[in-house]
């Protein structure tokens, strides 16, 4: 008896292997696939299976193409600049000479004020809402942070230049040039602009990210745990401490790595408020400029080839980097979403 | 002790969280709202320095483009979801599908619009309304693969075998039975997806480049409501900042009523009913 179109036999009946947050799937019984595999229609069944394979293969076909496309565009520039790209502080398009230095260091230095604010609010919502929050307030409060993640960056960015910018420059830049100044991340004259609001900017947008993540990771941990806890005389924070955070950490740690890929190419609300100056300044006060900002901003005028291949070669950079990270962040969490299952067989 | 302090900490936290969010739609509704008027939806944008004008062409623009994106990335989603749930489960190829889709999901979306400009624009050397329509579509395929490969799931078995007891093929059985019954999930979606699209700025950039003036030609640059919010954002002119909130209230007020839509169907659990 031949299977269902498009199944293997073996593997249909071994349920859940690896694979995403899905259901384990009930066993198709054996008048199912008698059904399925019987009688004229077994031609079109196959051929609807095959094509139904045709579009799932499009994602594969979508990161080929983008990875070809890139490559094809930014030879000119890797083949003049060889790794030295990524190491050089020039970005001179007058007389061709390019370095993507001070635009790996922008996205860096932004994402990682982003990630140290939104982590440990994104936590302490998490904890919140799963431990502590009354019923009443756990519907509406996941909602609203669900809805800042549906905000488009653009607006974000429009907010960050209106009403983020004045605030950071008129009320919390002096305060924490006088208090923290000694450090020289905190000092300089202060625009408002700058690597201190793409920052601030970058935390708000990731937060709904980690903190949903991090929701669903410490709610997969079994009940038990926490009971066991609780047991030995634990009170509530040594619950939530022993019990669960220390058993979702790497699901937290994935959900942190994916708020860092988001943040890492993150473009409109960024460019509109980091100030788009391509210098390496120790203060966070100055102005700076991020991978995905200068694509922005400079692709559409890039006059010369050189030009081009050079913003898309940083474009090929972020592709290939935000990749290893959300590849990286999606093995953490399913690591912990299915460990209940994955450790019972 | 420090049990009343963690539990002041995780409070406080989430009024912070909360607050920016509040604030956000504060200033939307007060700015935008007091700048939203019958010609920001029937006019198009006036040269800088004169008052007034509108938006119309952008809003026309982006219902061009969402239409182009939904026309390619919701038949191939909506396909690649069926085979990882009715065809592909638990098989290698399925697992590695699910998990390309979710790293794509993650790929910053200015990588895309480089993609398309590469693939489209530059063979034809100008923009174009069509690439700007691709760029979005191709954005939406994986996160309407995911989705409605979930919500098929979910679709009990014993669905699937009275349709093939009743003597259907397996493709009937997929396409008016299970995805029929799936239907209110697979179309939420889809609406996740156009509303995450919706948005997008990024990918619009250099496809479909925007445009001052009326164009329905899919050949010719095209306006969208991101990319006039942006220009006019960052341009020095007051007149053009209010337009600016204008635009933002009138995207977020879509989004906000399609997510809010799809987690109301969601909730009402309209699938357990099949069940």
């Amino acid at each position: 008896m031949a299977g269902p179109p498009g199944i293997s036999p073996p593997t249909e009946f071994a349920g859940e292997s690896s694979g995403g947050p899905s259901k384990p799937n009930p066993e198709a019984s054996l008048i199912r696939k008698f059904l399925q595999s019987r009688g004229s229609s077994a031609m079109t069944d196959r051929a609807f299976g095959g094509l139904m394979l045709v579009c799932a293969l499009v994602v594969f076909g979508i990161v080929a193409l983008i990875l070809f496309e890139l490559i094809m565009r930014s030879r000119l520039s890797i083949a003049k600049f060889g790794l030295s790209f990524f190491f050089k502080q020039a970005w001179d398009p007058v007389s061709g000479d390019f370095g993507a230095l001070p635009f790996i260091y922008g996205t860096v230095v932004s994402s990682f004020l982003g990630l140290l604010i939104a982590v440990p609010l994104a936590i302490g919502v998490a904890v919140f809402l799963t431990e502590m929050s009354p019923r009443f307030l756990r519907g509406p409060l996941a909602f609203l942070t669900e809805l800042l993640a549906a905000i488009p960056s653009v607006v974000y960015g429009l907010w960050g230049v209106f009403v983020l910018v004045p605030l950071l420059r008129e009320r919390v830049d002096p305060v924490l040039a006088k208090l923290l100044g000694w450090t020289g991340l905190f000092s300089g004259p202060s625009y408002g602009i700058g690597m201190l609001a793409a920052g601030v900017i970058l935390a708000i947008m990731i937060l709904p990210v980690i903190s949903s993540l991090t929701r669903e990771v410490m709610s997969s941990v079994p009940h038990s745990q926490r009971e066991a806890v609780l047991a030995l005389g634990a009170t509530r924070w040594e619950m939530i401490r022993m019990g669960v955070l220390r058993n979702a950490r790497i699901g937290i740690v994935g959900a942190i790595i994916l708020g860092l890929g988001r943040a890492l190419g993150e473009t409109m609300a960024v460019t509109m408020v980091i100030g788009n100056r391509p210098e390496i300044a120790k203060s966070l006060f100055a102005p700076g400029y991020s991978m995905a900002s200068v694509i922005a901003n400079e692709f559409s005028e890039a006059s010369d080839d050189l030009y081009l291949s050079a913003l898309v070669e940083i474009g090929l950079a972020l592709f290939i980097v935000t990749i290893i990270v959300n590849a990286l962040a999606r093995i953490l969490v399913w690591a912990v979403t299915r460990g209940a299952t994955a450790r019972a067989v | 002790m420090s049990d009343y302090a963690a539990t002041g900490i995780a409070i406080l936290s989430t009024v912070l969280v909360v607050a920016p969010l509040v604030a956000i739609f504060i200033y939307l509704i007060y700015k935008g709202a007091s700048s939203l008027n019958l010609a920001f939806f029937t006019q198009i944008p006036k040269p800088p320095g004169e008052s007034g004008g509108g938006m119309a062409n952008a809003i026309f623009g982006s219902g061009v483009l969402l239409l182009i994106g939904s026309v390619l990335g919701v038949p191939i989603g909506i396909a690649g979801g069926i085979f990882l749930a009715e065809f592909g489960r638990g098989s290698r190829i399925a697992n590695a599908v699910r998990f390309t889709a979710d790293v794509l999901n993650g790929v910053p979306s200015i990588v895309m619009g480089i993609a398309v400009y590469s693939l489209i624009v530059l063979p034809q050397k100008h923009f174009s309304a069509l690439s700007g329509g691709v760029a979005l579509g191709i954005m939406m395929i994986p996160t309407i693969t995911r989705t409605t490969e979930e919500m098929l799931l979910m679709v009990p078995n014993s669905i699937r075998e009275a349709a093939l007891g009743l003597g259907l093929p397996n493709w009937r059985s997929v396409l008016s039975i299970t995805l029929r019954t799936a239907s209110p999930g697979v179309i939420t979606g889809c609406m996740l997806a156009f509303a995450r699209v919706a948005g997008e700025t990024a990918p619009l950039l250099f496809t479909a480049f925007g445009n001052q003036f009326w164009s329905a030609n899919l050949n010719q640059p095209i306006a969208a409501l991101p990319l006039q919010i942006f220009v006019y954002a960052i341009s020095p002119y007051d007149e053009w900042h209010r337009l600016a909130w204008a635009g933002a209230l009138v995207l977020i007020v879509l989004i906000v009523v399609s997510v809010a839509l799809v987690r109301y169907v969601t909730s009402r659990g309209v699938l357990k009913g099949a069940s």
